[in-house]
């Protein structure tokens, strides 16, 4: 069992090596309770509604969600909204399609099965809307930001006024946990920005964790399945490995060296 | 090969056998004498093919969903992350399998260097891991590009311009390598072919390895020779498969605890940008298990002479067997040997970190140092030690050193039981 120890060691080692290289740049994000850590992380639902809710009134407006759909909505392990409320959320946006039979392109309202609306035609076109800069699409934002989830919900309540020296252009504005401290998009979180339907209030801290828990879920729409099934697969080897542990114990009990 | 005659028992086995003997083959593979002292860290070839099968398999599955387009590679492995069934769990056994694999190989590559595996006669089947390892650092690297990412984009253009240093005909070599005047599709499409192919290459060179091996026998923790079959080896079925089996269960576990609950830790947050060629990320950096020879490569200021330093710190262990001039193999009864073993291992550990920082002041002045030593150690410390080393005393036999009650062990036995 020491030799075990030992491998183990050499893999942790090499693992926290390899971590640490990553998160070499090290900044303190705010922190907070994420329901969706640890061996059994779920997603607290009422913070995906409400963040969907968030993304819906504030975000989409300038950022896509190209590789979600409507239907998402009501599947198994995200915000779990009724089908027909999902209905009702993609009925409530207008879709192009088309041609039909006469070869025009026509508007209808969404369906479960579109893709969630871009808010514009294409990439030169939110560059154009946005002095320039591209609001990226937010379908894995999570995973794309070496912080992850809580690097997203710093970023947006990190906005203050520049210090002292800072000189900052037009349509730049200032952001403690921004690379370089210098972001394009403005602050847009204020207390009340929103009205909850539960009820919830709507301070700039809820908003940014509810919004920050709908984009983990974006990025990671299997997220609790995985947990599930890790567990599970887990423990099953555990105990896998203890019976075969004590099979090889009896087999070379035959010879008399030591395994 | 096989040390007695086996004959199957059934007419139909028989005849059979007798015009393709695979159940000769079966029974020798299952026959085979393995030293009975054999440690964990023997485990890890077995751990390997594991590995080798897992990729191929999950590399199958994902190929069906996956579209090697520029413009539509990201959006397919997306694709697959939701809406393929269970495609989240495939693919990132596939990624997590990749540094699995890695990790396995250097430990098995490091018990080979501590043991003396390498030597003879079994350097043909050191030679043909060499090429292994090269092809998995080649697959691995080619498969990193495909979901076109970010990172996948820079490191890319980053390695394939590394040939831009070969003299004259450099910039020719690269433009065929990209299909092009740059990283586009028609270098996503032959890199997505390459990687299709070359973990076939793999487990063909596998078989010539594992082939390779059965004809000397497995090397051991004391390093001598063996009388096979004897009172020193086990058949290999079952002591040596369920002992294989218990490892590479507690290697799974580690392996699930990453897919199931860090299962992006060991990639870089850019590849889960989609490529832009008009964005260079802020950091180029390769996988970690390429770290060190990415060290390498940037600790040596002119271009060509840090790909040639790269190459040859892969390739110098392919003369391995040559360099060692010791003729004991086994790290045990080399006293000064096994502590500039160690030196080397953290080296190489010090070469991936800094490997991973920006190059530039201290990280590079170690950076250069490591890579120094590195080849320090295979080019002098190793020919001049086997040369001048006082070693100790080896047993006769593994039963010997296994239960002792020789008198020239006394001093051997100490060392010798660290490592069971």
């Amino acid at each position: 069992m020491k030799n075990f120890l030992r491998i183990l060691f050499l893999i942790i080692s090499i693992g926290c090596v390899s971590f640490n290289s990553y998160s070499a740049e090290k900044i303190e994000y705010l922190k907070t309770d994420w329901s969706f850590k640890g061996l059994f992380g779920k997603f607290d639902r009422g913070a995906l509604q409400r963040g969907y809710q968030v993304y819906t009134e504030v975000c989409s407006s300038c950022h896509s969600m190209k590789y979600l759909s409507y239907r998402n909505l009501s599947e198994k392990g995200g915000p779990e909204f009724t089908v027909e409320q999902a209905k009702a959320i993609a009925a409530s946006f207008e879709v192009k399609d088309g041609p039909n039979a006469d070869g025009e392109m026509f508007i209808r309202p969404g369906k479960l099965s579109d893709k969630f609306v871009m808010p514009y035609e294409n990439v030169k076109a939110a560059q154009a809307a946005n002095g320039g800069a591209y609001p990226p699409d937010m379908s894995v934002l999570v995973k794309a930001r070496g912080g992850g989830a809580n690097y997203i919900y710093s970023l947006l309540q990190g906005y203050e006024d520049p210090p002292a020296g800072v000189t900052l252009d037009d349509g730049v504005y200032y952001n403690k946990f921004m690379y370089g401290n210098k972001i394009k998009m403005a602050n847009q979180l204020s207390d009340g920005l929103v009205e909850y339907a539960d009820g919830t209030q709507a301070t700039i801290e809820q908003m940014s964790k509810d919004v920050t828990t709908f984009l983990m879920w974006t990025a990671e729409p299997h997220l609790e399945a995985r947990h599930q099934m890790g567990f599970k697969v887990i423990v099953y080897l555990i105990i896998l490995t203890i019976l075969v542990y004590f099979s090889m114990k009896k087999i070379w009990s035959r010879i008399e060296t030591e395994v | 090969m096989s040390d007695h005659e086996y004959v199957p028992k059934s007419k139909f086995g028989k005849w059979f056998n007798d015009r393709l003997p695979l159940l000769s083959l079966a029974s020798h593979l299952t026959d085979y004498p393995t030293p009975k002292n054999l440690n964990y860290w023997w485990t890890f070839g077995g751990i390997l093919t594991f590995c080798l099968i897992t990729q191929i398999v999950t590399g199958l599955t994902l190929a069906m969903h996956y579209i090697a387009h520029a413009d539509m590679a990201f959006e397919s492995v997306e694709h697959i992350m939701r809406d393929v069934n269970y495609g989240w769990l495939i693919r990132y056994i596939h990624s997590n399998g990749a540094s699995m694999f890695f990790l396995a190989v250097y430990i098995h590559i490091f018990r080979s260097l501590f043991y003396g595996s390498y030597k003879s006669p079994r350097e043909v089947i050191w030679i043909i891991g060499i090429i292994i390892y090269l092809l998995m650092m080649a697959a691995a690297f080619m498969g990193y590009v495909l979901p076109w990412g970010q990172m996948s984009f820079w490191g890319a253009t980053v390695i394939t311009n590394l040939f831009s240093a070969i003299p004259l005909v450099g910039e020719g070599i690269v433009t065929w390598l990209w299909g092009g005047y740059s990283v586009d599709n028609p270098t996503l499409t032959r890199f997505f072919t390459l990687h299709y192919l070359i973990p076939f290459l793999i487990l063909g060179l596998v078989v010539l390895h594992i082939w390779a091996l059965h004809v000397p026998g497995n090397n051991n923790p004391v390093g001598i020779d063996v009388k096979k079959p004897s009172k020193d080896t086990v058949p290999f079925h079952p002591y040596i498969v369920i002992k294989d089996g218990f490892a590479l269960l507690m290697f799974m576990i580690v392996f699930a605890f990453f897919i199931f609950y860090t299962p992006n830790i060991l990639g870089h947050a850019d590849n889960y940008i989609e490529a832009d060629p008009l964005v260079t990320p802020a950091h180029i950096v390769p996988e970690w298990y390429l770290l060190p020879f990415y060290a390498i490569l940037r600790s040596v200021p002119d271009k060509l002479l840090g790909v040639v330093a790269m190459l040859s710190a892969i390739l110098i262990l392919a003369a391995l067997p040559w360099l060692d001039t010791s003729k004991i193999r086994s790290a045990v009864f080399r006293p000064l040997y096994k502590q500039f073993y160690w030196i080397l291992v953290a080296d190489v550990l010090i070469l991936g970190y800094v490997g991973a920082m920006p190059a530039e002041g201290l990280y590079l002045l170690i950076a250069r140092v490591a890579t120094a030593y590195y080849f320090l150690h295979f080019l002098v410390i190793l020919p001049v030690l086997g040369l001048k080393e006082k070693t100790l005393p080896i047993p006769l036999s593994i039963t010997e050193s296994v239960l002792g009650g020789s008198p020239n062990l006394a001093t051997a036995k100490n060392k010798e039981s660290l490592n069971n």
